[in-house]
């Protein structure tokens, strides 16, 4: 699914909705979420899952090419974590339940 | 880092305030959002959101894990993770936010 076929979907639960606003809607959201990372705010969705940003130290690195050292830079990185019940239903149909 | 958590209820308060909606449709929006990844992803979908970054399922196969506690073998079952990978956009205004601090 890309994001075009999320706000169809979106726009079809919604109908006294406009697309571009449903559109404005999702982008707004993912928005919020991009901007408090870069804030160094955390961003939980219980059940969802929790987006954190994790610090990198800067670090002596290597060319693997040439073999040359090069200095990394420290960075920031975002991160992930499958909530609960996300990872509980993605594998709900396997086995005996869970 | 202010260190702050958002919730469900931030980003509906920003749905909100900018695109005017009443609290209670914009709570119910970003529900049906994460409602619709969700049921993506339960499929057996990627979830591809430009600019935002990708959502995609790994099988992992049967593996032998141990009880840390008890050191005991025990036999991790084949099971389905969740990988998300951030676009170019979210790294680099990420590191941009974080360098002016």
């Amino acid at each position: 699914m890309i994001k075009s076929e999320l706000i169809q979907k979106v726009a079809g639960a919604n109908p006294h909705l406009y697309q571009r606003d449903v559109e404005r809607i999702v982008n707004v959201i993912l928005d919020e979420i991009i901007a408090s990372l870069a804030r160094g705010d955390r961003v939980e969705l219980r059940g969802f899952g929790a987006f954190t940003v994790k610090h990198r130290a800067a670090r002596q690195g290597r060319n693997p090419r040439t073999g040359e050292t090069v200095f990394v830079e420290e960075k920031f990185v975002p991160f992930f974590k499958t909530g609960k019940e996300l990872r509980e239903r993605l594998n709900r149909d396997h086995d005996s339940g869970d | 880092m202010s260190g702050k958590t958002l919730t469900r209820a931030d980003l509906s308060e920003a749905v909100y305030q900018k695109v005017g909606l009443p609290r209670n449709e914009s709570a119910d929006l970003v529900e049906t959002v994460l409602k619709e990844i969700t049921g993506s992803l339960e499929n057996g979908e990627t979830v591809k959101l430009s600019s935002f970054g990708s959502f995609g399922i790994r099988q992992k196969g049967e593996r032998i894990g141990r009880n840390p506690k008890t050191g005991e073998e025990v036999p991790i079952t084949p099971r389905k993770v969740l990988v998300f990978r951030a676009s170019n956009i979210m790294k680099s205004r990420i590191n941009d936010g974080q360098g002016k601090k």
